[in-house]
């Protein structure tokens, strides 16, 4: 009975240690965003400082480019996502459902397109783009994050679909419904949890991605949130009070999401779906 | 109501066959049972029926119109599943309509044909349930229901009851049954248990590795199997087989089996001397009498069912089995002297099938 009561207190010990583990950083950026300049040197290491201000978010708000780091963002992570589920959804589909012609090789290539680093990528996508005036564009962001995303995306929504009996879309298709009727009335609603957890996933990818958006992207005017932040470090310092606070305003869209969207993923709408 | 006729119907997947050439006529009205072990094609027959695999070969009809190419939806035939696959994020009304909101009948009829069914299945207290919380027996019931709110052409069942307990499963097969005669829709009904099969059906049809072994009424191919796989796929327990060799005498022919014995039959069968032949006996026909009885049989096993017993034997070596309501053979000794009944022996020939009657 203690022996019992000892593992579980170890634990809860052990996921205490991880959440503190895996949250300290966050609390660190939370802590820097309102501790005045004066005292973030002197005070070192304390894990609160002695007085709090919001001077930092007031000044970002007002005097940096960073609304405009932040719309931008949302533009882009936001159309991403829309586009990379819309199109997965429907790629995942298929994959799951239909036996055609060359399956096994789009499936091969799309995992082959997953193997480059990215790094490599960015001479060629930055000349292919040039040309067609897409750098320096959010659309040619939205194009080049859509199309690294989809191959996984769709992977991910093709294991959702796979989840789902195929008897319930025969049902429908016998019950009168076209294939994209059943799709539409009766699979996808199923797959809410899958398209919600595709859109999370794509959204911050989507958000926090800084080598393209670096790379292609030159200027105030087009720039995101990421490559935004590296306006805060000038030659000369860091401030990393101002940074701070736009990282900590920068997380508050992907937490209104998760917010948003976390129904879905916990839920299981399959259930009694089939026997079981 | 319609007539379903297959003629010449198979199916291959590329170069492997998994159904042979089909020919079937449906009566309207008639309930028919595909029965056979899993993998034999059952299934996949009924799926093309409903349009949910393409025909390779062949034609299907229904109502003398050929339907090959038409798509399940128009169709208008209505298909229980064997897990039952309702939709999760409907009500079971919703369920229930959904065929009839999909053709965009008005609010009345749907509430009438969703009331009367619901009430004809017992199913009123759950309208507004989802499926997840109802027993497997009342899904199955919803199941059915949203098969016959829309009066279709005619209904496919696959292994409908199969994940079923025991109790219910006896339940609903008369529930089946007792519908089917009260709308005499015309039904095709998949099952491996050949007891629903004997039980449901107007007609049987067995199958085995894709193809049409047999078809007839229930107690035809009881009574007069056509060949060794019949003879073994239905009944329960299944009949007995002794191999042996045939032996022609002036009128009369005789099976010598492998250890010497011969047992003389009281008529010609059409075989040549010393071909292979093979005798079947069902349990139930097997006799015990100490005095009479021809072969001495040794007890392997006894098995008590409540309405009889069950001997495993072992005649000449060769599992051997005895059906009796005669509750004294529970107790019976380790050797009994068995016969069997002329008139009720079956005879296969050297591929298996049926040779004329005894």
């Amino acid at each position: 009975m203690t022996g019992r009561l000892l593992l579980t207190i170890a634990h809860r010990l052990a996921i205490l240690a991880y959440i503190v583990f895996a949250l300290f950083p966050l609390f660190w950026l939370l802590k820097v965003s309102v501790t005045p300049n004066d005292l973030l040197y002197s005070e070192g290491v304390r894990l609160w400082p002695s007085h709090a201000t919001l001077d930092h978010y007031r000044f970002v708000l007002e005097n940096s480019a960073f609304p405009t780091f932040f719309k931008n963002s949302l533009i882009v992570a936001g159309s991403t996502s829309v586009a990379v589920t819309a199109l997965s959804s429907l790629a995942g589909y298929a994959l799951s459902r239909f036996r055609f012609r060359g399956k096994y090789a789009l499936v091969a290539l799309m995992l082959i397109t997953q193997m480059f680093p990215l790094v490599m990528l960015v001479a060629p996508i930055f000349k292919m783009l040039s040309p067609l005036g897409l750098t320096n564009s959010l659309t040619g962001l939205v194009i080049v994050y859509t199309a690294f995303n989809v191959p996984f995306a769709t992977f991910l929504m093709q294991s959702f679909f796979d989840g789902i009996p195929k008897d319930l879309e025969e049902a429908a298709m016998i019950d009168g419904a076209s294939r994209f009727v059943a799709f539409r009335q009766i699979i996808l609603p199923l797959t809410l949890p899958g398209i919600a957890a595709t859109l999370g996933f794509v959204f911050t990818a989507a958000w926090s991605e800084l080598l393209f958006a670096l790379m292609l992207i030159s200027g105030n005017a087009s720039a995101t949130f990421p490559v935004g932040l590296l306006t805060f470090v000038s030659k000369f310092s860091v401030d990393f009070g101002q940074m701070m606070a736009a990282g900590v305003m920068a997380l508050i869209p992907a937490c209104l999401f998760f917010l948003l969207i976390q129904r879905y993923l916990v839920q299981g709408l399959t259930a009694g779906a089939v026997k079981g | 109501m319609a007539s379903i006729a297959l003629s010449r119907v198979g199916k291959s997947f590329g170069t492997v066959s998994v159904l042979n050439e089909v020919d079937l006529a449906i009566e309207d009205g008639e309930f028919i049972v595909l029965v056979g072990p899993s993998g034999c094609g059952k299934s996949t027959l009924l799926r093309m029926i409903a349009g949910l695999e393409e025909i390779t070969t062949g034609t299907l009809t229904i109502d003398g119109e050929r339907v090959n190419e038409r798509r399940p939806k128009d169709r208008d035939i209505a298909m229980v599943f064997q897990s039952y696959a309702l939709y999760p994020h409907m009500s079971v009304a919703d369920n229930m309509s959904y065929s009839l909101r999909l053709r965009r009948r008005s609010k009345e009829i749907i509430a009438q044909a969703v009331s009367a069914a619901s009430a004809k299945l017992g199913l009123d207290p759950y309208l507004e349930r989802r499926p997840k919380a109802l027993s497997g027996g009342q899904r199955q019931r919803v199941a059915m229901g949203r098969a016959i709110v829309r009066k279709p052409k005619a209904f496919l069942f696959d292994e409908p009851l199969s994940n079923l307990d025991a109790r219910l499963r006896e339940q609903m097969r008369a529930e089946i049954k007792r519908m089917h005669g009260e709308l005499g829709a015309t039904s095709v009904y998949v099952t491996h248990d050949q007891i629903e099969a004997m039980t449901l059906a107007s007609r049987i049809v067995a199958m085995n590795a894709g193809a049409v072994q047999q078809i007839g009424a229930p107690l035809d191919l009881y009574d007069r199997p056509a060949n060794l796989f019949v003879a073994g796929f239905i009944g329960s327990p299944g009949m007995n087989f002794l191999e042996g060799r045939c032996e022609q005498g002036a009128d009369t022919s005789a099976v010598v089996l492998p250890k010497g014995f011969r047992l003389p039959l009281p008529l010609r069968i059409p075989a040549a001397d010393g071909e292979k032949v093979t005798l079947g006996i069902r349990p139930e026909h097997v006799t015990v009498d100490a005095q009479q009885g021809e072969i001495e049989a040794a007890v392997e096993l006894v098995e008590p069912t409540g309405l009889g017993v069950i001997l495993h034997l072992l005649v000449h070596g060769e599992p051997f089995k005895l059906f009796s309501t005669d509750r004294a053979l529970i107790r019976s000794g380790a050797r009994l002297r068995i016969g069997l009944p002329r008139e009720r022996l079956h005879l296969f020939d050297q591929a298996g099938n049926r040779m004329a009657a005894l």
